[in-house]
């Protein structure tokens, strides 16, 4: 396979798919969930078992609360709503008890406007703070050059995994910052094994065409870029078909950027950073 | 084939194997659950308005208090900030029923007959039931402090020369009204003015019923109102399921990464199988050891570093099985194999410790057991993939156990 030589074909690949996901954003936005936006959200499982959302939206609509977003996983039902105190949540229980019977609280949250904004920016601090370190180990580890072709990447992974999670209007919540920032390393691990490479190569260079030399650097990675993943996806798998239900969009995150993950550090990194250093040479 | 390597290599995984198998047991048992898994409560209580350090240190008592009438095992209550509190109560079968509990605004204010405000919470050091010595009748003692000692002095030499007693008729107005939550706790009548700052109300029918007011007198002393910014409760039901879930999740990952590594590795692939149990072990060993907390962000990070195991693995395999084809003897292969993949293993890793230590610092609650489990998972993975893995693989080839390359994957 020419890794190098069809660059502009998988570059295109890729920008199809990062327009797509900027268009979602742009037009539909993030699910946010209660951990950034504040509100209230109660996990319940009812005793009796034929009740519908349907059903459960009516009974809310008595608290004023038919704008809550009802979410039905195994049987129980998780409602997400504006905040509420405790004493509201009592009587919205007491309510619904009242109409449907017994209930198992399985999960009870409430997150205040504070908390949710401090979370928001503690998370998009972290994904900074993690960037910005990552350059400057790349950089004195390996080259500039390879520390941009790196962040191109890892931005290419986050932005598509961000704009899956829109596309499918899944839950953002602060587990999501975990995955973005897991993503983020993985996608540099993978990256970096095979600009690893590339400088081995470099070292041991006689007359080689540059654009050769990375892709054999690409082809002698590529059993360990594609068994790694496996090995990875085999783990995620597990964790989207026993994990249940909170960890659901955890894992599926990570399905995807690992996917990205694996194609970027093979299709985008490396012929980025021959694009980025041969431009270079053309320069001097 | 040398027997003696032979023997000591199948001692070691039977060693390693063996240990797994009965490490499982005291893992589980001393292991920390976090209340995602366990079941409880987690919340984040704020003062409203300014505070002082002791008034958020009056809260932390009031808030423990409080936490012990529910009887719950290990609580953890503790500063966050200038004026913030985080209780986290591992373990409670009604979780939501202890929010009722802790989040009582519980406001304590004395009041006059008139509705005049005299003294709060803030003027009240201690309060403690007893009974007395001569009559054996129950009553509470209330202990004020420097301040609440003036005040009351004042308010009850007031009340005395204002409401004198005639005769044996009692003046309603001399009463003090004891409010928690706006609701009268008790009234009691003054009887003398005290200026000693040391109180009693009695008229209780035992000392139980004393006990129970001194509890709220006490334990209705907040400083200063708080709110509940963050709460977050797990029914027992839910953490159990957890529990159960990610164990299924677990086993069966690890299950399909052994098979997978077996099927394209061959030999090695039994030893990296091998090394991925001794790792699994350390990084359990080393949980319980710190007594770091398990939650269930933190299992999938110890899953995903497995994923890193793997990949050390299997960098350090690709790596020989290049040299292998180059020609060179397995044990030559087996070095420059190593000493080749080791600096990628490490930049690779580092890489992504950078953003498990900044999700450690900068992430909240479940998600610090996320980054832990994944940097000790990070550092375990690489420390067995160089040491033990290679190890092991030298150990097989002197063997002489598996001479033909095809073993190795070439």
């Amino acid at each position: 396979m020419e890794f190098i030589r069809n660059r502009k074909i998988w570059y295109a690949l890729s920008l199809i798919v990062i327009l797509a996901s900027l268009v979602s954003l742009f037009v539909q936005g993030l699910n946010f969930g209660i951990d950034f936006t504040g509100g209230t959200l109660l996990h319940l499982k009812f005793e009796k078992v034929d009740i519908t959302s349907a059903e459960l939206r009516t009974a809310l609509e008595g608290f004023d609360l038919e704008k809550s977003s009802i979410q039905e996983s195994d049987g129980s039902y998780i409602i997400k709503t504006v905040e509420m105190d405790q004493a509201r949540q009592v009587e919205v229980l007491k309510g619904l008890e009242d109409t449907f019977g017994k209930y198992d609280l399985l999960r009870g949250e409430k997150v205040g406007p504070v908390i949710g904004k401090e979370l928001r920016q503690a998370g998009i601090l972290a994904l900074i703070i993690a960037s910005i370190l990552q350059v400057i180990y790349i950089t004195v580890r390996f080259e500039f050059k390879f520390a941009i072709a790196a962040i191109l990447a890892l931005l290419h992974d986050a932005i598509i995994t961000v704009g899956f999670f829109s596309f499918l209007q899944y839950d953002v919540d602060t587990t999501f910052i975990a995955a973005i920032l897991t993503i983020i390393g993985y996608s540099i691990n993978d990256t970096i094994v095979i600009f690893d490479r590339i400088r081995e190569n470099l070292k041991n260079r006689r007359k080689e065409d540059l654009a050769d030399l990375v892709n054999k650097s690409i082809k002698q990675n590529l059993v360990r870029s594609i068994n790694t993943s496996v090995a990875v996806l085999f783990i995620l798998f597990a964790l989207l078909i026993f994990g249940g239900e909170t960890t659901k969009n955890f894992s599926v995150a990570l399905l995807v950027g690992v996917v990205s993950g694996v194609y970027s550090s093979i299709f985008v990194a490396s012929p980025l950073w021959y694009d980025l250093r041969a431009e270079n040479k053309s320069k001097s | 084939m040398r027997w003696g390597r032979v023997v000591s290599l199948v001692g070691i995984v039977a060693l390693i194997v063996g240990v797994a198998y009965f490490s499982l047991n005291p893992v589980k048992e001393n292991i920390r659950l976090g209340l995602d898994l366990e079941g409880g409560v987690q919340v984040r209580l704020q003062a409203k308005g300014p505070v002082t350090d002791e008034d958020i240190a009056q809260v932390i008592e009031i808030m423990r208090t409080r936490v012990d009438s529910l009887g719950v095992a290990e609580p953890t209550i503790q500063k966050e900030g200038n004026n913030r509190v985080l209780l986290e109560l591992p373990g409670l079968e009604d979780p939501e029923s202890a929010i009722d509990v802790i989040g009582k605004t519980a406001q304590l204010e004395f009041k006059t007959m008139d509705g005049d405000l005299v003294l709060t919470g803030k003027d009240l050091k201690n309060a403690k039931e007893a009974l007395d010595s001569q009559s054996g009748e129950a009553y509470v003692s209330l202990e004020f402090s420097a301040e609440g000692t003036k005040k009351f002095a004042e308010i009850t030499t007031k009340l005395v020369n204002e409401y004198p007693e005639v005769g044996e008729k009692r003046d309603e107005h001399r009463k003090i009204a004891i409010l928690l939550d706006k609701q009268i706790l008790q009234n009691p009548y003054v009887d003398e003015p005290i200026p000693s700052g040391q109180a009693r109300v009695s008229g209780y029918e035992n000392l139980e019923e004393a006990h129970k007011i001194a509890l709220l007198l006490r334990s209705g002393a907040l400083p200063v109102p708080v709110e509940i910014i963050e709460k977050r409760t797990v029914g027992p039901t839910l953490g159990a399921d957890s529990v159960a879930n990610s164990k299924q999740a677990a086993i069966w990952g690890l299950v399909a990464v052994m098979i997978f590594m077996i099927v394209f590795y061959r030999v090695p692939g039994i030893i990296a199988d091998v090394s991925l149990i001794l790792y699994t072990l350390l990084l359990l060993g080393i949980l319980v050891a710190i007594n770091a907390t398990l939650t269930l962000p933190g299992i999938a990070g110890f899953l995903l570093s497995v994923g890193m195991c793997v990949d050390a693995n299997i960098i350090i395999y690709e790596r020989l099985k290049e040299e292998l084809r180059n020609g060179k003897s397995l044990r030559a292969a087996i070095d420059s194999g190593f000493s080749r993949a080791f600096w990628t293993i490490f930049d690779a890793n580092v890489t992504t410790l950078i953003a498990a230590v900044v999700l450690f610092y900068l992430g909240s609650g479940t998600i610090k057991g996320f980054a832990v489990t994944l940097s000790l998972g990070i550092i375990c993975s690489m420390f067995t993939a160089i040491t033990f893995t290679r190890y092991m693989l030298k150990m097989t080839a002197e063997s002489g156990l598996f001479k033909n390359t095809k073993f190795y994957g070439a």
